[in-house]
């Protein structure tokens, strides 16, 4: 039940339970802005389940995806938008 | 990438519990059934991450049903466009595929309403199920200072739950009136299970402090929330936390009913005693026929599946326990009206589409969403209106009159693919 999964956030390696959404590795890592909004502020999931889009990050080259709704795999890189 | 198509008699869009509850009614008549659902696991919202070890007896009960039943599932896929009248498109992990089928269920269930007040932009102000969803997908919560606030018996669910995996929940500010909480909890006497379930809330409750006609007026933090200030009557007080998990009740998933061409009424998608729809052989069951819990949401579902494999009677014998459910949802939903105050939360320069950052004040000017869709963009960013529909719908009464696909945000291949 415990088995991890490592994966890069911004560069920075992060181990999490496996059965973990990529967004709360983001978090794990130490970033809270997910995104920055059109104006600039910083942005982050509000709710939880793929419709906000507040939660999108680069996942393994492809952008704009939604971090709550994909489970974390081993190696995959992720890169805050 | 291409990949394969699906043939089905019916399809069910939703894996929450009036999808389950449909396609266990369905399959028990032999119907080729297959369900998908954007959500990477079943259970829908309410049994995120349970199917493994359910949290109540009703949920270890529907999830052995599913399991002795035989269909095709879908996951971590969803609904984006309709081809023509019998044959949808969808994205799942892998790419794009076309689903046909004969008879359509949607068990699309709901999503939290969001207002908007000073600072809900700020990063760990979240829903009240959108922090509970990060918790049970992973989200590490022992020893954070949660405020929980908002509207809604989900205030309380989550609550307890976020309590029981370590968070110090300072405190629930509940918008509704004492009175009105009063009445409902009076009402739940006339139905043991609920108030089976409420007591067992009661419980874990014990020591979280509950306000009443309390609601959040700003969030406040620099690059993230520290702190949340709270009216309650004249009273204006702040607490410090971590996290501010505040949804304001439920509102129907009503996008791809639309698409559909179903009708709606007072925004929910219309159905007869059948769970039938305005368009022929599309059904609805479950919170996107009208927010009334899980129970109702297990009826009818179970209804819809028993009625698109020709199972009337089956369906009849369902009718009178659906009738109890839906008076304890009309319950549910007065008491949790919201009052007019929160109207004035949003000041002129407060952030109401997230999307594209339309404030308050360049929404006021106009007379409709459409026409501030057109000058401000508001609505149209990604989430296409899920996050500021319900507050624009309160503070300005402006619903959503048309639906366009895709539905939700698509890799451009989806809208490339042709047939040549």
């Amino acid at each position: 039940m415990n088995e991890s999964v490592t994966l890069t956030v911004n560069d920075k390696q992060v181990s999490v339970e496996k059965g973990t959404v990529v967004a709360v590795a983001v978090i794990n890592a130490g970033f809270d802005s997910f995104r920055k909004s059109v104006t600039g502020e910083a942005r982050a999931p509000i709710c939880g389940m793929g419709i906000c889009f507040e939660c999108r990050v680069k996942i393994d080259g492809v952008s704009h995806s939604r971090s709550c709704q994909i489970f974390c795999r081993e190696g995959m890189t992720i890169e805050t938008e | 990438m291409k990949q394969s198509n699906f043939k089905t008699d019916i399809l069910i869009v939703g894996a929450g519990p009036a999808g389950m509850a449909a396609v266990c009614a369905a399959t028990q008549s032999g119907a080729k059934c297959l369900v998908v659902d954007d959500n990477p696991n079943i259970g829908g919202q309410i049994w995120r991450k349970e199917n493994a070890k359910p949290d109540t007896k009703q949920a270890k009960e529907w999830f052995e049903k599913i399991r002795k039943a035989k269909f095709d599932l879908l996951e971590g896929t969803r609904i984006v466009s309709s081809l023509n009248e019998k044959v949808s498109l969808a994205e799942t992990l892998e790419g794009f595929c076309e689903i046909e089928f004969s008879k359509l269920i949607l068990a699309t269930g709901a999503h939290e309403r969001f207002l908007p007040f000073d600072g809900w932009t700020l990063p760990n102000v979240m829903g009240a199920g959108g922090l509970q969803a990060l918790v049970k997908n992973g989200l590490p919560i022992e020893g954070k200072r949660v405020a929980v606030a908002g509207t809604g018996a989900l205030l309380l669910a989550v609550a307890v739950y976020l309590k029981k995996h370590g968070a110090k929940v300072l405190l629930i500010a509940e918008q509704t009136t004492k009175r009105k909480l009063f009445k409902f909890g009076l009402n739940l006497f006339k139905q043991p299970k609920k108030i089976s379930q409420a007591f067992a809330l009661k419980k874990d409750l014990l020591n979280i402090a509950f306000k009443t006609n309390c609601y959040p007026i700003s969030a406040n933090g620099r690059d993230k929330l520290s702190s949340v200030t709270f009216q309650q009557g004249k009273r204006k007080f702040s607490i410090e936390c971590d996290y501010l998990a505040c949804g304001f009740h439920l509102l129907p998933n009503t996008e791809l009913a639309v698409l559909l061409g179903c009708k709606l009424k007072n925004g929910s998608v219309a159905v007869d005693e059948w769970q039938k729809t305005s368009v022929q052989d599309i059904f609805c069951a479950g919170e996107a026929t009208g927010v009334g819990g899980v129970d109702l949401s297990l009826i009818e579902g179970q209804i819809a599946g028993y009625v698109v494999t020709g199972e009337q009677t089956k369906a009849q014998g369902l009718f009178g326990e659906r009738a109890k459910q839906k008076r304890f949802a009309e319950l549910l939903n007065s008491t949790f009206e919201l009052r007019q105050e929160l109207k004035g939360l949003a000041r002129t320069d407060t952030i109401v589409c997230r999307c594209e950052d339309v404030t308050f004040g360049r929404l006021s000017h106009f007379d409709s969403w459409r026409e501030a869709k057109l000058q401000t963009r508001c609505g149209m960013g990604a989430c296409q209106g899920r996050i500021c529909g319900g507050a624009v719908d309160f503070l300005f009464g402006w619903t959503n009159e048309s639906v366009r696909p895709p539905i939700m945000p698509v890799k451009i291949e989806g809208l490339l693919r042709d047939d040549g």
